[in-house]
């Protein structure tokens, strides 16, 4: 009767043993492959940090409050530029910088595999219907499971942060583009046919522009999420504002914790209103 | 004349396998069995027509019959089932997707029932499209677009989004950006359907003046009769799936080959469809100047006519006279030029009857029927424009 209750021992498979085999294959035969890409993502990293760090605090504030202004109102630009000015207030302005350069490297590689993989769903429904599920995991996954591989292929730092965060937050650039994409009238496309189009101009010509709003829906939320992230991968060294909580919780100082975490919070917000304005402003009426 | 769009024994059916159903078809199985028993729809069956260069084919029928189903395999947004479409003789059927791209950049353009337009582009980029498409350079197509943009009268707008214009003026942008291509074949499906009926005549005669300009080649759909009749050469009358007949509006109108097209003819207004040529007979009394007030007055006396047209040595049309001055003018000694009188209407071919009417009722005598030299072509008897009137309310 008890193996009613236990679940019974010899039928377990080991999964998480073939995943780390599988990973270890990998690491093994496409060293030189996860090499590139480590020193791609590193130098993209590099000269985003370095810009980022170089740019006079002023300008960023004046760049933030003109967005702000032009693309919602200019109480928005005044709030958004006030928002910073506090996290620079708070002495966490370099942070702040250090984190923007990894979850804009992190957002900028979502979109290039998103956007590209988003349109070949919207085409192609069976591949849509396999890649859906896979979408479904990565983003229930517990983000703090794509650690490890990030470790085991690219050691500790910014490079495996900003691959755990990439995996974490590319699914809604795929989502929503190939949402946009199949969105687009058919009227539209039926009309760039009829004129002589080939596919490739009904796409950049007819259904990128029209998708375009709905796809900077997607990218915005693909920000989002890369911000959720921010915490998580320092703990696999990536610096910023995130490490700045990380230390907090160790030494449980609230106020240092506090300021860190307002900070993000901050940063989100005028990341997340300024990204949806773009969404909005390029929004035709249907 | 010559055929520029030869369409035959054109079949589309809906569906994944249109093969077995192809083979219903020749089976004479008609369109509602073949639905009921496998789910397919035969959207055209067995059609064969020939539209002429230049000529303006108006294809109606009711909604459903099949019509937008026809004039989509025309350019092969409809890949068709069976059949060929033969375009200054090749087979567009038989095109390679290239040969096909072409054929839509360069031969035929469309306008379609909900215009179309993208609402990401100005009216400017909207008409450049068609241009872009074949890589023409920006300063190029600019030109090209901008003087089409006038050409439908819609100058200054250039820079306007789609949505900021009237339903009128769309369909214009729709208009000029097939135009803008320069294309011998213009489709046209309901282009005018969604246009409230103002607006829609405006349109109706502008396009009819781009027609006489440009001689383009123009298959038109409509569901509306009156359109149907005023705009086309030729009209197509479709019925699930068929062309029932096809003839010139007034052979349709006068000789309804079934109780269908009888049924779809009775609601219009005759006066509206025929002109002043089909109605205008020749005529059979008239009288050179030259010849002189006796010769008139015999005239008018064999035929038993109480006035008749005076023309010169090339028919030009000099006045009429009647039979009382005629005769007074030979007791009083004056010249046949002074008793001419210039106390009627003419009109040309192309008026419609509806115009002619309240001439009709103002006038003693006939209408005369006149093309830009003054030459006399025919002449319109009272009666037969006001009889027509009183047949018209009896059908
Ligand atoms: N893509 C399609 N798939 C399946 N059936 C279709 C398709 N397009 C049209 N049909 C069917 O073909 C028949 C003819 O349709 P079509 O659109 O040609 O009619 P129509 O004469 O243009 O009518 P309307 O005046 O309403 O535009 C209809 O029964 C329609 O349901
Ligand atoms: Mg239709």
């Amino acid at each position: 009767m008890n193996t009613l209750f236990d679940f019974p021992e010899f039928f377990t498979i080991n999964i998480g043993q073939y995943v780390e085999s599988f990973i270890k294959w990998l690491i093994h035969n496409y060293d030189f492959f996860f090499d590139a890409i480590k020193e791609g993502v590193l130098w993209f990293l590099l000269h985003a940090r370095s810009v980022f760090m170089w740019f006079p605090w002023v300008g960023v504030i004046i760049i933030v409050f003109i967005l702000g202004w032009k693309l919602i109102s200019w109480k928005s630009g005044v709030t958004f530029a006030g928002l910073l000015f506090l996290i620079g207030a708070m002495g966490l302005w370099d942070e702040m910088m250090l984190t923007l350069s990894v979850v804009l490297v992190a957002v900028v590689i979502a979109c290039l595999i998103g956007v590209p993989l988003g349109i070949l769903i919207a085409y192609n429904s069976r591949f849509g219907a396999m890649v859906k599920p896979v979408l479904d995991a990565m983003q229930t996954m517990p983000s703090f499971v794509y650690l490890i591989p990030a470790i085991m292929l690219f050691g500790l730092g910014s490079v495996p942060a900003v691959f755990a965060t990439v995996i974490y937050s590319t699914p809604p650039a795929i989502r929503l583009t190939s949402l946009a994409i199949k969105g687009v009238s058919k009227e539209m496309v039926e009309a760039g046919n009829a004129f002589g189009s080939t596919k490739w101009q009904i796409l950049t010509k007819i259904e990128l522009p029209q998708a375009f709003p709905t796809i900077m829906m997607g990218i915005n939320q693909t920000t989002m999420m890369a911000m959720a992230m921010v915490v998580i991968s320092s703990m696999i060294g990536a610096k910023g504002l995130g490490l700045n909580v990380l230390q907090a919780i160790n030494r449980i100082d609230i106020g240092m914790g506090f300021e860190a975490g307002i900070s993000i919070v901050f940063l989100a917000i005028t990341i997340d209103r300024i990204t949806q304005g773009i969404a909005d402003k390029y929004k035709f009426p249907k | 004349m010559s055929a520029k769009i030869k369409v035959e024994k054109l079949t589309k059916i809906f569906g994944k396998r249109p093969k077995e159903i192809l083979k219903r078809l020749k089976k004479n199985q008609s369109k509602e069995k073949i639905f009921k028993e496998t789910g397919y729809t035969v959207g055209v069956k067995n059609v064969s027509f020939v539209v002429n260069e230049g000529e303006f084919f108006v294809i109606m029928g009711l909604s459903g019959s099949g019509k937008s189903t026809l004039i989509r395999c025309l350019n092969m947004l409809n890949k068709p089932s069976a059949g060929n479409i033969y375009v200054d003789g090749e087979d567009v059927v038989k095109y390679s997707p290239s040969q096909l791209r072409e054929f839509r950049q360069k031969k035929a353009a469309m306008v379609f029932q909900n215009f179309g337009l993208f609402n990401h582009r100005t009216v400017l980029g909207n008409v450049e499209y068609g241009l872009e498409v074949r890589g023409m350079t920006q300063e190029e197509r600019k030109i090209i677009a901008l003087e089409t943009i006038e050409s439908v009268g819609l100058s200054g707008w250039e820079n306007k989004y789609i949505t900021e214009l009237s339903g009128g003026m769309q369909q214009r942008v729709g208009l000029a950006r097939a135009l803008a291509n320069n294309p011998d074949i213009l489709l046209m499906d309901e282009p005018f359907s969604a246009l409230d009926p103002l607006i829609r005549r405006d349109m109706q005669l502008e396009l009819l003046d781009i027609q006489s300009k440009l001689k383009k080649t123009i298959v038109f759909i409509t569901h509306d009769v009156n359109e149907a009749f005023k705009l086309g050469d030729r009209v197509a009358v479709m019925k699930d799936a068929e062309i029932v007949q096809i003839g010139e509006p007034e052979d349709i109108l006068n000789n309804p080959s079934n109780s269908y097209i009888e049924n779809f003819v009775r609601g219009t207004d005759r006066s509206k469809v025929l002109q002043a040529k089909h109605i205008m007979v020749k005529p059979n009394a008239m009288v050179n100047l030259k010849h002189g007030l006796k010769v008139a007055i015999k005239e008018m006396e064999s035929n038993s006519i109480s006035s008749v047209f005076v023309v010169d040595d090339n028919r030009k049309l000099e006045g009429i006279i009647s039979i009382d001055s005629a005769i007074e003018a030979v007791k009083n000694k004056r010249t046949f030029r002074e008793v001419l009188t210039q106390d009627y209407f003419t009109t040309d071919e192309e008026t419609y009857m509806e115009e002619l009417i309240p001439m009709a009722i103002d006038t003693k005598y006939p209408i005369a029927v006149i093309n830009e030299n003054r030459k006399l072509m025919g002449i319109i008897m009272r009666v037969s424009v006001l009889s027509g009137l009183i047949q018209d309310h009896s059908i």
